[in-house]
């Protein structure tokens, strides 16, 4: 038997992942219709007028991006922690952070594409400037990558507990702080007329980082939580 | 084998430490307390009144030594945990998840004293400006440590993955450090240099440096006592604990 390349193992897994993904398809759409929901909550507590929504709608789409994102993390290695795959990940002969990393994509692809497709429609909801749109919709593309990488470090530390439950937030929450300012930012710059540029230089910069060191640490502490 | 080099292994032995950590921890409390007397004493009736601000700068003596100490703990924490992650040292482990509730603890008095402080000098309680946002999420990322800490049963694993996590917060400490010096910010810049010239007057720094002082003795003796309770509860039932409690088997 020949033993794994990069590509082949990475092959492999994304082809489970979304081969699984497709056979329970349903869930791909519950972080979309979450984040619907938030949205829809937003909306009716402000009031549901066209002018104050639109001033606070790229704000609440990142919030609501965030927040899904965030209850979608327990799923990152749970199933493979409980059935045992996730010990055949630390014996395999391709370094455990190359895994990580292709796992944090697949779930990306899963949860986070979604959203960022469903984010016009979203975005008509709450009268978003149409102006606003391209930034929002770049500094999400920048963004979220970056909140799978940072959430599967906190994934990753707390998948050894048999329920993690509010302690993923308190963990993440923190870590997602400067994504948030930076990709809400950008858009909040480019509705005042100032260049969002520098704060998608600085995700641009921070997702470049994160997908060198985040895999790494998830692995660290995945090794910790199997030990 | 060098005796210094000795002492310091014989030191991660878990009833030497105890040992050590018992003698030492009533010592630093005590400097700490008198240099904390004579730095209240010395800020609250010595020192001059601000030409600007009047009587109600002296809560600085007590917010920045505050500010310095949640910063060098959450650093010596992650220190700590480094070495713990790389050599398996068990007393460094317990070492870095005492600093935390302490760093907590200094953190916690330095938003409140800024708030304080804020509410006649800027007209607010809070103000969304990045040096207190980052300061806030410095809070979190101790709390999150704490959490972690004690949300997983097996300890020695709980130590090692909250030290992970402090490690990985070590990232925001700089952000704080100069988040005054990258942005705008209604906090203001810094005004007391370790070297070169302070822009803040001569006659007012004593009492700085007396605060500053006594909260690293403060801590050092804080850390010392948590840290051999947390020794203690890991060893409980050895013979040595036994026989110090006085029920020898």
């Amino acid at each position: 038997m020949n033993a794994p390349t990069l590509a082949s193992s990475a092959r492999a897994l994304l082809v489970r992942d979304l081969r699984l993904l497709w056979r329970r398809r349903g869930d791909a759409f519950q972080p979309a219709l979450f984040a619907l929901l938030v949205v829809v909550l937003f909306a009716l507590s402000l009031g549901g007028e066209a002018e104050s929504l639109s001033r606070v709608a790229a704000a609440v789409l990142w919030l609501s991006v965030l927040l899904a994102g965030l209850l979608s993390l327990d799923t990152l290695f749970r199933g493979d922690a409980d059935d045992g795959s996730l010990e055949q990940w630390i014996l395999a002969p391709v370094p455990l952070a190359w895994l990580v990393a292709v796992r944090v994509f697949s779930h990306w692809l899963a949860t986070a594409l979604p959203l960022i497709i469903a984010t016009p429609l979203l975005g008509e909801l709450l009268y978003l400037p149409s102006g606003q749109l391209p930034v929002l919709m770049a500094s999400l593309l920048l963004g979220t990558p970056l909140l799978s990488l940072l959430g599967a470090v906190v994934a990753a530390l707390t998948v050894g507990m048999r329920r993690s439950g509010i302690l993923v937030a308190l963990l993440a929450l923190p870590l997602y702080v400067p994504v948030l300012v930076f990709g809400a930012g950008s858009v909040a710059a480019s509705a005042q007329g100032l260049d969002a540029v520098g704060a998608l230089l600085l995700l641009g910069a921070g997702l470049v980082v994160a997908l060198v060191l985040a895999p790494l640490t998830a692995a660290a502490a995945i090794r910790i939580a199997l030990s | 084998m060098n005796p210094v080099v000795r002492w310091f292994h014989q030191l991660g032995s878990p009833p030497t430490f105890d040992r050590f950590a018992a003698r030492w921890t009533p010592w630093c409390h005590g400097v700490a307390l008198v240099l904390l007397g004579l730095g209240m004493w010395q800020a609250l009736f010595v020192v001059p009144a601000d030409y600007q601000q009047g009587d109600s700068f002296r809560i600085l003596y007590i917010h920045v030594p505050a500010a310095w100490m949640s910063l060098l703990v959450f650093g010596l924490m992650a220190f700590y945990a480094a070495i713990a992650l790389v050599w398996r040292i068990k007393l460094c482990e317990i070492l870095a998840m005492a600093c935390a509730p302490i760093g907590a603890a200094f953190t916690l008095i330095t938003l409140a004293t800024g708030s304080i402080w804020g509410k006649p000098m800027w007209g607010t309680w809070w103000d969304w400006d990045p040096r207190l946002t980052t300061e806030l999420v410095l809070l979190f990322l101790y709390l999150g440590v704490m959490g972690l800490y004690g949300a997983i049963d097996d300890r020695r694993a709980a130590a090692r993955a909250a030290g992970l996590l402090a490690i990985v917060g070590v990232a925001l400490l700089p952000v704080i450090r100069y988040s005054v010096v990258w942005w705008n910010s209604l906090h203001q810049g810094q005004t007391i240099r370790m070297f070169g010239e302070s822009s803040m007057d001569a006659s007012m720094m004593l009492p700085l440096w007396l605060m500053v002082v006594a909260t690293k003795f403060w801590f050092a003796g804080s850390l010392l006592a948590r840290a051999r309770a947390d020794n203690l509860r890991r060893e409980s039932g050895r013979d040595w604990v036994l026989r110090q409690a006085g029920a020898a088997p």
